[in-house]
């Protein structure tokens, strides 16, 4: 399994703070590449550059499909979903909060479906071909309603759903626009132990069975060291390691980074049981 | 008031709940309206007598009727809102229907109704543009959250490339629908291009300025447009190639003369009342069936977070132009109805009060709701118009009652959101 994505010499500069600075590193295909790392550290920044939302400074970032080879940092936004299909969640949940569930899910396929309708003009007379479509974007919003276990709220308000309920449906969205990459901004943030051992399976499942790579920024250990096959670690937006889940439990640069360099440090014990938490 | 709603049992079947409701209202009204407005004094020579005017009694009580009927029947899904369920909603979108169906049964029937005279389809018609305008702004402001104050621009547009064609290229009414159309869209892509980065403030001031741009450019091109004295004789509409005229073209056949009826100057009203109101159903079909397409819930996504739609790879761009252009388009329609009906338009007839009263329409009625803008277009023109008689009050009191409303309903007349799809249930009509 080669590299789908490749991060080389991302430099991310906002005046004089450099938020990412040379960060190289890449994702293979059909696995879980986890970005940890304190707070600041850069790894929103690097989503965003990744994702369009800011043009990097510096660097290159490579994504290469089958279909062909794209250059995410050449690309907006939009396109980045839309062609290269990257999909991605935001760590401050960002739903359509007064559309229903179902519509969330529809949303997500908006650009297939929008060719279906014939940019809207075969649709208006309910053409039988985008008819058909729309059956197929509801099966599949239903699929992945069952795989977050929202089936039963599917017409109710997104925004009215409890919060786990929103993390999830959050990316069951983001996999409706049926992505290669699946870009998770914290997506345990918030959710109870139980929920997050749910997360962990839907993770896997979206791995293993559909065979997409996701790239997960998250502060719980016990999600990270669990089902990572590999860890970036950031700090002061550099890159400090780089390896297995257990390589990187191990490295002196990050125990570093969590702990400090004083052995007094603020949370050593938290943060070292979180880091032991995989075992 | 809506804990009483609540408290209140809920009737199994709403809709006879709300009959009996409105026809205990209505019973009140009659017993009211009958001492108050049953009789009245007529001078006769010598003295004078009472006469009775039943009618009074019998229309009064009509309006009470209607009126709680809407009332309760638009009030009970709404009440419920805390804690709605797919079957309460369901059965709010079945009484909205039935509302809708009501009213247009009413309306279809109204030139043929015994009031009604040529004052009352003037006032309807104008009615039905606002009706018409207020859909197709409703597209703009309220499916894709775009706050638009020029919205009359893209109106005048419609209305002078009618005039202008027909005064330079002799084209006809139906001609130059579909160009109007075509034309006023074009203008809301070109307003688009450079507001597409803005919102809320921001686009609201621009398209103010634009509104008012498209009115100094009508009034100061006076080669082109005559300026502020307008342009007058502009072709009326025929019957799909009959003229409504007392004395036919020569070689031509009249409207009347073609159906063998006596000539009478209100056919021509009649048809141009049915015309508008052919439009704006079609306004409605089109916005309706256009939400439930793929376009339309991008355009609430976009309303609702536009950052989450480029990360799901929506093109913020074409869909905002999109939105623009075909709120513009039906207020071209309405822009070149407008002028065959006045036959005579000048650039006082766009000034930035017709945005703001389009606007106040869309909001009043309840975002989004197409029901509202009805009610809310029926309000703002035949409340000043019933309103007459007070004369120097009248601004007074329009204004009172919208604060009223503000009060009362803060989300517009009729608010609430219905789903453009329901698991299982596929949007198909």
């Amino acid at each position: 399994m080669g590299a789908l994505l490749q991060v080389e010499h991302l430099t991310m500069r906002f005046g004089g703070l450099v938020a990412v600075d040379d960060v190289s590193f890449a994702a293979a295909d059909r696995e879980i590449t986890a970005v940890i790392g304190p707070n600041g550290a850069g790894k929103t920044t690097l989503f965003n550059c990744l994702t369009g939302f800011y043009k990097p400074t510096v660097g290159r970032l490579a994504l290469r499909r089958p279909e062909g080879e794209f250059f995410l940092e050449r690309m907006e936004g939009f396109r980045i979903a839309r062609e290269a299909k990257v999909a991605r969640t935001f760590q401050n949940i960002r739903l359509f909060p007064h559309m229903t569930t179902l519509e969330n899910l529809m949303v997500a396929q908006h650009n297939p479906l929008m060719r279906a309708s014939g940019m809207s003009l075969l649709g208006l007379f309910a053409w039988p071909g985008y008819r058909r479509a729309e059956r197929a974007a509801v099966e599949r919003a239903r699929y992945w309603l069952a795989k977050v276990d929202l089936l039963a709220q599917a017409d109710d308000e997104a925004g009215a759903l409890p919060y786990g309920a929103q993390r999830r449906l959050e990316i069951a969205r983001a996999m409706c626009t049926e992505p290669c990459l699946l870009c998770l901004d914290e997506p345990a943030a918030g959710l109870n132990p139980r929920e997050s051992a749910e997360l962990n399976d839907l993770l896997r499942l979206i791995r293993d069975e559909h065979r997409i790579a996701i790239l997960l920024i998250e502060h719980d250990m016990s999600v990270v060291m669990q089902i990572s096959d590999r860890v970036v670690v950031l700090d002061y937006g550099r890159k400090i390691a780089d390896g297995s889940p257990a390589q990187v439990r191990n490295d002196a640069a990050v125990i570093r980074a969590y702990l400090g360099e004083d052995e007094d440090a603020a949370l050593p014990e938290e943060v070292a049981r979180d880091l032991q938490a995989g075992h | 008031m809506a804990s009483i709603a609540e408290a209140a049992p809920k009737p199994p079947n709403a809709l006879a709940g709300a009959l009996k409701e409105a026809a205990l209202a209505a019973g009140v009204a009659g017993a009211l309206a009958l001492p108050l407005i049953g009789f009245h004094l007529v001078d006769v020579t010598g003295g004078v007598s009472v006469e009775s005017r039943l009618s009074w009694v019998v229309y009064a009580m009509l309006a009470v009727f209607a009126g709680r009927f809407l009332l309760a029947i638009t009030r009970r899904p709404a009440a419920a809102s805390g804690h709605r369920d797919a079957r309460r909603s369901a059965s709010g979108k079945r009484n909205a229907r039935l509302v809708g169906l009501v009213i247009l049964a009413a309306v279809l029937v109204l030139p043929f109704l015994p009031f009604s005279n040529r004052y009352v389809l003037d006032t309807a018609i104008t009615v039905l543009i606002y009706v018409m305008l207020g859909w197709g702004l409703n597209v703009v402001v309220g499916l894709a959250g775009l706050l638009d104050l020029g919205y009359v621009a893209f109106y005048a547009v419609g209305a002078y490339s009618y005039a202008l064609l027909a005064l330079y290229l002799q084209f006809g009414f139906w001609e130059c629908l579909p160009l109007a159309g075509i034309l006023a869209a074009t203008f809301g892509v070109l307003l688009g291009f450079p507001v597409l980065r803005l919102r809320g403030d921001y686009l609201a001031i621009v398209t103010l300025g634009f509104g008012e741009m498209i009115r100094i450019v009508l009034l100061n091109w006076q080669d082109f447009t005559r300026g502020p004295n307008g342009i007058d004789s502009i072709p009326r509409p025929s019957f799909f190639g009959l003229p409504f005229r007392e004395e036919p073209p020569e070689g031509g056949t009249s409207f009347h003369q073609f159906f063998g009826l006596e000539y009478a100057p209100e056919h021509r009203i009649v048809f141009l009342f049915y015309l508008i109101l052919a439009l704006a159903l079609v306004t409605n079909w089109a916005t309706l069936r256009l939400r439930r397409l793929p376009i339309g819930r991008a355009w609430e996504a976009l309303r609702e977070d536009e950052i989450a739609c480029r990360s799901l790879g929506i093109n913020p761009t074409n869909t905002k132009l999109s939105a623009f252009a075909i709120g513009a388009m039906f207020g071209g329609f309405a822009g070149a109805f407008f002028a065959t009906r006045q036959g005579f338009i000048s650039p006082e007839s766009f000034t930035f009060m017709e945005s703001a009263v389009i606007l106040a329409i869309v909001v009043l009625g309840g975002m989004g709701s197409q029901l509202g803008v009805v009610v809310a277009a029926a309000f703002f023109i035949v409340l000043p118009e019933l309103a007459r008689e007070f004369a120097q009050f009248r601004m007074l009191l329009f204004g009172l009652a919208m604060v009223l409303i503000m009060l009362w309903r803060p989300q517009g007349l009729i608010s609430g959101r219905e789903p453009s799809i329901r698991l299982g249930r596929p949007a198909d009509g």
